[in-house]
């Protein structure tokens, strides 16, 4: 019996489904990271290092790539790679600096107008009323 | 700074029986181009052009940065090119052969070469006369590729391979694409390799680029729309429809600037929409554009 053994074997291009690959090619990231097989945090293959285990063209990877990062599933970080986003996890964690860097620069906009520390945490409640 | 792997720009070559004409192409580090065309619509030429091997009549050619055919001995180092017509000495050897392009080129990379001896199935002590013309193929395209260029031309680079053959050539094509400073230009006939591996492609007929664009580009823009109309109905003026079929009150669009709005326009009677692979998306954008220049 053959049997193939490559870091993406179980990743398949079918040209006779209707689907765009890079629509499949989610499908079946997205199915690794249920099955845990790919953890939270597990850095994804680089863009060009599934493109040649597929065989199919880097466009393709970026493609699917970009939407699963819409969608949460992944996190990019710029020169560092993509990796599996973990709700509780990374992904948290990169939305909490985002918000600390939000915040940040709130309490810098009070300070110019001469706002006190009470009346910032008051117009931040009256904020979150309205949501 | 220029630092596009090819730019042609306006490039016109007259012949007696065939011009092409005003064929502009990029493409840049990093990425493959399929290029795609019916026979004798000036593939091959466009290649020789890139080459250095043929003269533009009119416009511009850089390769690498290099004005083609001015400085082809320079921009040569760099480029690998495959054709169909290329011819090993008959009765040399692949291995003397293999030897002749280390001499000549200092980054031949003799251990690469000695795997793809392996992975395509040759043995060095075979003369080329004895190759068969899958063998042949790759034979040659294993000499470009141990040079490890930045740039590969590839006429019609698996025309000719049995389906593991093209398999084999295939992931060698995308293993050069891990580094993203190198790039691959191809011609094909074989419109599911192209729809495969390449990150742009262009169609040309008749001597004239017809559309290049990313592929998924083209792959999200065309689609083909089935409409059922109720009696009486009319189709009311669509734009960005280049093929209309009538059936009765089934009507087939087919469109290259799909969008939800044209969708709406067309209203309740949509039963289908329906992408369409590259061969169709092919055909129907040939076919337009050889009506459009027809009137």
């Amino acid at each position: 019996m053959l049997c193939i053994h490559s870091m993406y074997s179980g990743i398949n291009i079918s040209q006779t489904d209707a689907r765009p690959m890079y629509l499949q090619i989610m499908e079946q990231i997205r199915a690794r990271i249920a099955a845990r097989d790919w953890p939270p945090g597990k850095e994804l293959p680089s863009i060009r290092a599934l493109a040649a285990g597929l065989n199919v063209s880097v466009i393709t990877i970026k493609r699917a790539y970009l939407d699963l990062e819409t969608e949460g599933v992944i996190v990019t970080r710029h020169g560092k790679g993509s990796f599996v986003a973990d709700v509780n996890g990374l992904a948290g964690e990169l939305k909490e600096a985002e918000l600390d860097q939000h915040l940040g620069e709130a309490a810098a906009i009070a300070r110019q107008l001469g706002l006190s520390d009470d009346e910032l945490a008051a117009r931040l409640r009256r904020t979150l009323e309205k949501k | 700074m220029n630092d596009k792997h090819i730019e042609m720009r306006s490039v016109r070559k007259v012949y007696r029986f065939f011009t092409l004409d005003d064929v502009s192409l990029e493409l840049e580090p990093g990425q493959i181009m399929g290029f795609v065309g019916p026979n004798g619509a000036g593939k091959s030429t466009t290649l020789r052009l890139l080459m250095g091997m043929i003269s533009p009549d009119a416009g511009e050619i850089r390769v690498l940065g290099h004005v083609m055919p001015k400085a082809q001995a320079v921009a040569k180092r760099d480029i690998g090119y495959v054709s169909a017509e290329m011819r090993l000495l008959p009765h040399a050897t692949l291995g003397w052969h293999m030897n002749f392009m280390k001499s000549i080129y200092p980054e031949w990379d003799g251990g690469y070469a000695a795997a793809l001896v392996k992975r395509f199935n040759l043995r060095i002590e075979q003369s080329a006369r004895s190759l068969s013309m899958g063998e042949h193929v790759k034979a040659t395209l294993l000499l470009a590729l141990a040079r490890r260029p930045k740039l590969l031309i590839l006429d019609e680079p698996t025309t000719g391979l049995d389906p593991v053959a093209r398999h084999e050539v295939i992931s060698e094509f995308m293993d050069v694409l891990r580094d993203e400073g190198r790039s691959i230009l191809f011609s094909s006939h074989n419109t599911v390799d192209v729809e495969r591996i390449s990150d742009r492609i262009t169609f040309i007929d008749r001597g004239r680029v017809v559309e290049s664009s990313d592929k998924e580009d083209f792959l999200e823009r065309w689609r083909r729309i089935q409409v059922q109309l109720p009696h009486d109905a009319v189709l009311p003026m669509l734009p960005n429809i280049v093929k209309r079929e009538i059936d009765g009150h089934f009507v087939t669009l087919i469109t290259n600037q799909y969008s939800e709005g044209l969708k709406n326009l067309i209203g309740p009677y949509v039963t289908h929409v329906q992408r369409m692979n590259l061969e169709e998306i092919f055909v129907a954008n040939v076919m337009h554009h050889r009506e459009a220049r027809g009137k």
